[in-house]
């Protein structure tokens, strides 16, 4: 939850040429973002540059943001924008969108795990590795939904899709998240579950 | 006998708040009174908790010097509502509607047994018969004309977007 000044009295200032003010938002957002151009690009380098030109694409669009959606969404729709540009243009090596073969890179990086290191892992620890397993459209999807504090419609306007649609992808996602966690994690899913 | 699939979609719904409020106490008494509700429930619920706790990464420190750094060097353009005159787009709308609906009434006048193909004329001093337009106007003259008409029509729109947004640049600029 932000505390402060909201984003369109910030917005407003930096429209009125207090450019300064613009690091306010970007330190607000910045993790989200990175977070989710790291669901696209595998490098951090690579993120960090999306994450990057969102912002500076963001600040040229500034005066477009007519305020009728919460900043947020209208951000998050240049990062979804973007990473989906920056993949066609630089092919990144990144976890395909076919599930198949993301299952098989899923397989292969569990395959080279000790089981102490497995049990190691908390909880937490044990999700945010299973998010990594997924596509990156699925995992955006539950990143948006459970950390971007967006609502299934403006999930579905950064996406472009219909709610129902965005609706029935997330509950795939979270199927596939658990299907992941249950077979690279069966020990901890165990003790979780019991 | 209600199937897995159906079963954790009513579910998923009900822990995201989505359903309605009958749907909700329906569901509240499926998790009460069914033991597959609740365990499939219980088992849902660790795992919305557990999303809930996902970690965001962080970029590098020098992430918002970065960005700040870059903005410095572009100025914030003008709305495109501000350069955008809804006049010349319902223009070209009205350009392009007007040529199409140019051209059917052509294709159509082409047709055996149309009336346009053979208006009746009645003009006494100038003999009409004896004007041979079917070498002016056959289709590569109009193919032509309506293809120059409407590559003018861009550019010239093209030329009018540009200045406006120029001078609306500078504006902003020096404001």
């Amino acid at each position: 939850m932000n505390t402060g000044p909201s984003d369109n009295e910030i917005i407003s200032s930096v429209l009125l040429g207090d450019q300064a003010r613009y690091a306010e938002l970007v330190k607000r957002y910045q993790n989200f973002v990175f977070t989710i151009a790291l669901r696209y690009a595998s490098r951090r380098e690579d993120a960090e540059e999306i994450a990057q030109d969102v912002f500076v694409k963001a600040y040229r669009s500034l005066a477009d943001f007519r305020g009728d959606s919460k900043f947020s969404t209208w951000l998050y729709t240049i990062v979804s924008t973007t990473c989906i540009s920056f993949l066609r243009k630089k092919k990144i090596d990144t976890r395909s969108l076919d599930n198949e073969q993301v299952f098989e890179v899923a397989d292969s990086q569990d395959s080279g795990m000790h089981a102490n290191q497995v049990e190691q892992k908390s909880k937490l620890q044990m999700v945010n590795e299973a998010i990594k397993l997924l596509s990156p459209d699925d995992a955006k999807l539950i990143t948006l939904f459970y950390k971007g504090e967006q609502s299934l419609e403006e999930i579905s306007r950064i996406m472009g899709m219909e709610t129902n649609t965005v609706k029935v992808k997330l509950h795939r996602a979270r199927q596939r998240l658990k299907d992941r966690m249950e077979k690279h994690f069966v020990q901890e899913v165990k003790d979780l579950m019991s | 006998m209600e199937s897995q699939a159906n079963m954790e979609t009513r579910l998923w719904d009900y822990i995201d708040g989505l359903c309605s409020e009958e749907e909700k106490s329906v569901v509240e008494q499926l998790i009460a009174g069914n033991q597959e509700w609740k365990d499939k429930y219980k088992e849902l619920l660790e795992v919305h908790q557990l999303m809930a706790g996902i970690e965001l990464d962080e970029p590098s420190l020098r992430f918002t010097r970065n960005v700040m750094e870059e903005i410095s060097r572009h100025h914030i353009a003008p709305a495109a509502k501000s350069y955008i005159n809804k006049r010349v787009v319902w223009g070209i709308g009205a350009f392009f509607l007007l040529s199409i609906a140019g051209f059917l009434v052509y294709v159509f006048g082409q047709l055996p047994g149309s009336e346009i193909s053979a208006p009746p004329v009645n003009i006494d001093n100038f003999n009409l018969d004896k004007v041979n337009f079917g070498k002016l106007i056959n289709n590569t003259y109009t193919y032509v004309f309506v293809m120059i008409n409407a590559i003018l029509g861009l550019v010239l729109l093209d030329m009018y977007l540009g200045k406006k947004k120029r001078k609306l640049e500078e504006e902003t600029g020096k404001g």
